[in-house]
């Protein structure tokens, strides 16, 4: 059996060679170190028209994971809100939750992406009358135009003072433990810690001065010089994604919450805890159980719905290797297969991660 | 739409891998669309001018007649002639694939592609030029001008190379933002996300026509780039090639002898020695290309010469009023010329 896939393999791999082979197209990895000539237009890491192709590989996945770690996190946070907003006894919460819930999940993710883009951006100003605040902060159909936050050589003050309470206040609360186990006397450390945290900061201070300047950005002919841009595109993606898949985390929160047993929580309110802490202590440790597994489903897809970029020109991994890179280059069948394995390997990471948050939960509740 | 496109790009790659090795698709394109009985060509998504649906779903524009053309010359049957809608990123898969026999899809003719990506271009059918456009009230006259400016372009196509090379070359700073589609870079351009939107001259003039208010935009008279568009095959077959290479000339060769649509029925009596021969009155010319003898006859008489192409889809009297420019022909000092058929 193993055999047979293998040799089946070895069977295309020779195929697709000896085709492009007849039909003169390049083959190989080789131009992934060619230069790519074509300008990106959010990059996390230098980049320029002289860079190679597999800087573009690079340039695109820090792109796509920028999106898609974002989205989870906006989606999470959001998503448990609304499925526990979902379940309320405040009938307006309940409802609106529920409205909520229905219109987004139920219109297409591509048109979400498409609102949130050519819907917003028509109605912002144009750079020249862009919505300032305070001169400092920009906002107009170019995107959100932020001051840039350069660290000076005094940040190397404050971070020493940063370690030093760090370290004080681990060593501190190992004390307060030990102490705490062998004579059962509580010690509250914190007042310790803020003194130590203060003191070492103001020492910084003394000596560093102000450890970071602002790079103020201004209107020089048709667009903002300096500072950071926060692009449209990317905004409108990010929105679109969190958004649309927090109607569906909001649902799988509802269902974890609803699977555990109504007993569970009037045992709660029988030992007198109040609604909010028996929901966090005993509901949703209980829940999630249930939530984690459809909830990593919901992870995938999100990155795997970011690749829908390409529609709005975010240069995710997509929109910039395999469109441009995949136009210029011409090797469709090396190019393809890189972006799926990439693919392939964010989605089992996330898998992993997730599996084994599971796991180690599963295992709590069961002892409980 | 865009898991159509996903799935395409998949497919096609698919095809490249599982094709087998014994049914060399390379070396017969001519038999393999003489059985199938029409001619599949690839096309734009919607050029105005070059391939353009109408409400109905005819296709009009230059590159469409062309193709409408090749099915005159080896069917004697325009009409035998399916269009496929093809992204810029999807062209070159398309036609490695097999999925299409011919791309008269607007496409630039350079080196690399010419090279490397499996095909061949036999023939430029539009002379064209790298652009840009602006809203009239911006007051940039030159593209000298456009430091610091954001463009909008289509992905996938010369136009974002030549833009980093302009800019670099001038000391000027951009930015790109570079769309799948047409339609949504002119969408992106009219709401304000770009100063400017760049792309082959003639399509700037097409596109201008969708905007809102077309009379609020000017092209920029500055012609940055060389693009030859003209109709690419796969590598490797020199039968197919041919036939499109001659189909092309023998439309402009008909312009030349000023043969149309219209007159080619009464020339057929021309003593002229030329005319005889594009007419198939004369040599073995279509039985050489393995067409038949009447294929510039039908090509000409059902879609007509080159002059005729021209003026009836982005010519002055259309709603593009493009100038003949670079393609006059040469003996009106233009760029079209036809090697002799003989």
């Amino acid at each position: 059996m193993l055999g047979a896939l293998v040799l089946a393999m070895v069977w295309l791999v020779a195929n697709v060679q000896s085709n492009l082979e007849r039909q003169n197209i390049n083959s190989g990895f080789g131009f992934l170190s060619e230069r790519a000539g074509f300008g990106i237009n959010q990059t996390l890491i230098e980049y320029s028209e002289d860079s190679s192709f597999a800087r573009v590989l690079t340039v695109g996945l820090l792109n796509t994971l920028l999106v898609s770690v974002l989205g989870i996190g906006l989606a999470t946070v959001l998503g448990f809100v609304l499925g526990v907003a979902r379940l309320s006894s405040n009938w307006l919460v309940n409802k609106a939750a529920m409205v909520y819930v229905e219109i987004f999940r139920n219109v297409p993710l591509l048109l979400h992406i498409m609102f949130w883009y050519f819907g917003v951006l028509r109605n912002l100003p144009s750079p020249r009358k862009a919505v300032s605040l305070g001169d400092a902060v920009f906002l107009s159909n170019r995107g959100i135009v932020v001051p840039a936050l350069e660290m000076t050589a005094a940040a190397w003050w404050y971070g020493a003072a940063l370690a030093v309470s760090t370290t004080a206040y681990f060593w501190l609360r190992r004390r307060a433990r030990l102490l705490r186990l062998a004579d059962g006397t509580a010690q509250s450390i914190w007042r310790p810690v803020s003194m130590i945290a203060m003191a070492s900061l103001a020492f910084a201070a003394l000596l560093g001065g102000v450890p970071f300047s602002f790079d103020i950005p201004a209107l020089k002919g048709f667009n903002f010089r300096g500072g950071i841009t926060v692009i449209p595109e990317f905004v409108a993606l990010l929105l679109a994604l969190s958004l649309y898949t927090a109607a569906f985390i909001a649902e799988i929160v509802r269902a974890g919450i609803q699977s555990v047993s109504k007993g569970q929580r009037e045992a709660a309110a029988a030992l007198g805890l109040p609604d909010n802490t028996a929901l966090r202590l005993v509901v949703i440790p209980q829940a999630l159980r249930v939530i984690i597994p459809p909830l990593t489903s919901q992870y995938l897809n999100l990155t795997k719905n970011s690749s829908l970029a390409v529609a709005i020109a975010y240069p995710d991994i997509v929109s910039v290797f395999a469109g441009t890179t995949l136009t210029q280059v011409g090797q469709a069948v090396e190019i393809i297969f890189i972006t799926m394995m990439i693919y392939l390997t964010l989605s089992l990471l996330t898998s992993f991660a997730m599996n084994r948050y599971n796991a180690r939960i599963a295992l709590v509740g069961q002892k409980s | 739409m865009q898991i159509k496109r996903l799935a395409f790009g998949a497919v096609s790659s698919l095809l490249l891998v599982l094709a087998p090795i014994s049914a060399s698709a390379a070396g017969n394109t001519l038999e393999v669309v003489k059985k199938r009985g029409h001619v599949q060509c690839g096309v734009s998504q919607g050029l105005p001018g070059f391939s353009n649906p109408d409400d109905k779903g005819n296709w009009t524009g230059i590159d469409v007649d062309f193709c409408k053309a090749v099915a005159a010359a080896i069917f004697g049957d325009a009409g035998k002639v399916k269009f496929t809608p093809l992204s810029a990123k999807e062209r070159f898969t398309a036609i490695q694939s097999g999925e299409v026999d011919i791309i008269a899809r607007n496409t630039t003719w350079s080196m690399h592609r010419d090279t490397a990506l499996g095909v061949d271009f036999r023939a430029v059918n539009y002379y064209d030029g790298q652009g840009f456009m602006v809203r009239a009230d911006l007051g940039v006259t030159s593209s000298t001008e456009l430091d610091g400016a954001t463009l909008c372009t289509n992905q996938g196509t010369t136009t974002e190379l030549n833009a980093a090379d302009y800019f670099r070359a001038n000391n000027m700073q951009y930015e790109i933002v570079a769309f799948e589609k047409a339609d949504e870079a002119v969408a992106a351009y009219n709401s304000g996300r770009c100063d400017a939107y760049t792309t082959d001259h003639s399509a700037l003039y097409a596109q201008r026509l969708k905007l809102t208010d077309p009379q609020a935009h000017i092209v920029l008279p500055e012609i940055i780039s060389k693009e030859p568009l003209g109709p690419a095959v796969r590598q490797g077959d020199n039968v197919w090639g041919d036939i499109i290479a001659w189909v092309h000339y023998a439309t402009v060769a008909a312009e030349e002898l000023g043969v149309t649509s219209k007159n080619i029925v009464s020339m057929g009596n021309s003593t002229n020695p030329s005319v005889k021969r594009l007419l198939g009155k004369d040599g073995t010319f279509g039985a050489n290309l393995g067409i038949p003898a009447d294929w510039a006859f039908q090509a000409v008489k059902q879609v007509g010469n080159y002059g005729e192409i021209f003026e009836r889809n982005v010519g002055i009297n259309t709603p593009l009023g493009i100038k003949r420019g670079y393609n006059a022909l040469w003996t009106d000092g233009g760029l079209q010329y036809a090697p002799p058929i003989r």
